[in-house]
């Protein structure tokens, strides 16, 4: 309770300052506020849009480079999942090892998306300390029988507009980017990182088959 | 009758000796999953079932059923779910879901007629699910090894132990007729496997290998489940040993 007074301390202030045309160190927004905007921006249009709800993952993959890509951290998510062996792989290896990811990660989702009906974001109470530069946004997406959790982890961003991005994401108790790293490791002991490439490859084309 | 509960414990026995002598070893490190080879035979074994009889039964029972009808039984097993839910809240000191779980359990079996119609969620009742092996985790209880269960698929020891109280605990089995009783243990089955066809097509397009990716969203799951959202903080691990050579964040 105590931190959102002061985060809301910190709103005041900040206000007061810009009115006094003082530059802030704080000019961000609130990793929670931004959070809530960007879900319920992201619902809205889902909501508003049949064709994306129906599956079409043309405008999915529109969907997710416009509004979603922006707000990620991807390099470090996809670094995160990989582990280790990372720090050996070519900036070509890196960068297929993205596309493949992003490309798996817009087909997980898009059977969440095709699930969305009238459902609405929640934001928990947040534990954070104003300077740390990491922070956890948990959430409650509300609609059905039970509320489903998801959390966000977000690192500050000095050059993202809301001064936020996300770097892993959490639905019903699962992260994201923890799954996928036992699932990648197993893959690059096996067959190293151009066989995680071409296992990712070959999932996502049979996925699109489907 | 005394001969089914005799096998029952000795097998617990087993388990839990199984369980506790790996540990004692001590010669390896630990790894989360120390019955692995076995448990990719059982996961095996419950794929082909799955994919050979369970499966078809409940993609024709979703796409032939009308979404009224099939609405109608998820509420009304779910609602018989809520009844032990509640009784676990209980078990567990939570007030708050034991009272949410008790009074949508009434409402549903009153207004909503056995629990056909889910009133209780319109009326701002939600719904907090719990089990015994939740309620075990509570007090402290080890979860043990990943073991796969036949047919009832990734579990833990404890949350297997879990099952036993939780089928025990199901309304259903107050059933005196054993036709009856089967026939909604198998409706129980084929609603519950429909419920879950899109995760399980999801899991199906994008995990590389779906043991482990099944085990570790089930243990991750489990774990938020015992601590209801709220699971104690490990070490962020996408520091740990992560290949990013991002540089780090200085507060």
């Amino acid at each position: 309770m105590a931190m959102k007074t002061t985060f809301v301390l910190r709103r005041l202030i900040l206000t007061g300052l810009l009115a006094l045309g003082i530059p802030s160190a704080w000019a961000e927004e609130a990793p929670d506020a931004f959070v809530k905007r960007l879900t319920t921006d992201l619902l809205d249009t889902v909501k508003a849009d049949p064709a994306l709800r129906s599956g079409d993952m043309q405008r999915l993959s529109q969907l997710v480079d416009q509004k979603i890509m922006p707000h990620l951290n991807f390099q470090r998510m996809t670094a995160s999942a990989v582990g280790p062996a990372w720090r050996q792989a070519t900036p070509e290896q890196r960068q297929r090892l993205q596309d493949e990811f992003k490309a798996l990660l817009v087909r997980t989702y898009s059977g969440a998306v095709s699930q969305v009906k009238d459902q609405t974001v929640a934001i928990k109470p947040m534990r954070a300390n104003p300077g740390d530069a990491e922070v956890l946004v948990r959430t409650e997406v509300k609609g059905g029988a039970e509320p489903v959790p998801i959390d966000y982890r977000l690192e500050k961003a000095a050059d993202a507009a809301s001064g936020w991005r996300i770097y892993n994401l959490n639905v019903a108790g699962i992260w994201l980017v923890d799954t996928y790293r036992t699932q990648f490791g197993q893959e690059i002991n096996a067959k190293g990182i151009d066989g995680l490439i071409t296992a990712l490859a070959d999932r996502n084309k049979a996925g699109t088959r489907k | 009758m005394k001969n089914v509960w005799r096998l029952k414990w000795l097998t617990l026995v087993l388990v839990c000796a199984g369980w506790v002598l790996p540990a004692l070893a001590q010669s390896a490190p630990p790894t989360p999953d120390p019955w692995e080879s076995f448990n990719r035979k059982v996961f095996g074994f419950n794929e082909a079932l799955d994919s050979t009889l369970i499966q078809p039964v409940a993609r024709v029972y979703r796409e032939k059923t009308p979404d009224l009808v099939r609405t109608g039984v998820s509420n009304f097993f779910g609602n018989l779910r809520d009844l032990w839910s509640a009784i676990n809240s209980a078990l567990q000191a939570k007030p708050g879901p034991t009272l949410d779980n008790a009074g949508r359990f009434v409402i549903n079996t009153t207004l909503g007629i056995y629990g056909l119609f889910d009133v209780a969620t319109h009326m701002g009742l939600e719904r907090h699910t719990e089990d015994f092996g939740q309620t075990l985790g509570r007090w402290g209880v080890p979860t043990g090894p990943y073991v796969v269960l036949p047919l009832f698929g990734p579990s833990t020891v404890r949350d297997g132990i879990g099952l036993i109280a939780d089928s025990r605990g199901n309304l259903i089995n107050q059933v005196d007729d054993v036709s009856e009783r089967n026939v909604l243990w198998v409706s129980h089955l084929i609603d519950r496997r429909a419920q879950l066809l899109p995760l399980t097509d999801q899991a199906d397009r994008i995990a590389l290998d779906k043991y482990t990716f099944t085990r570790d969203a089930y243990l991750q799951k489990r774990l938020n489940d015992v601590y209801d959202g709220d699971p104690p903080e490990t070490a962020d691990p996408t520091e740990a040993d992560s290949g990013a050579d991002a540089p780090k964040s200085n507060p």
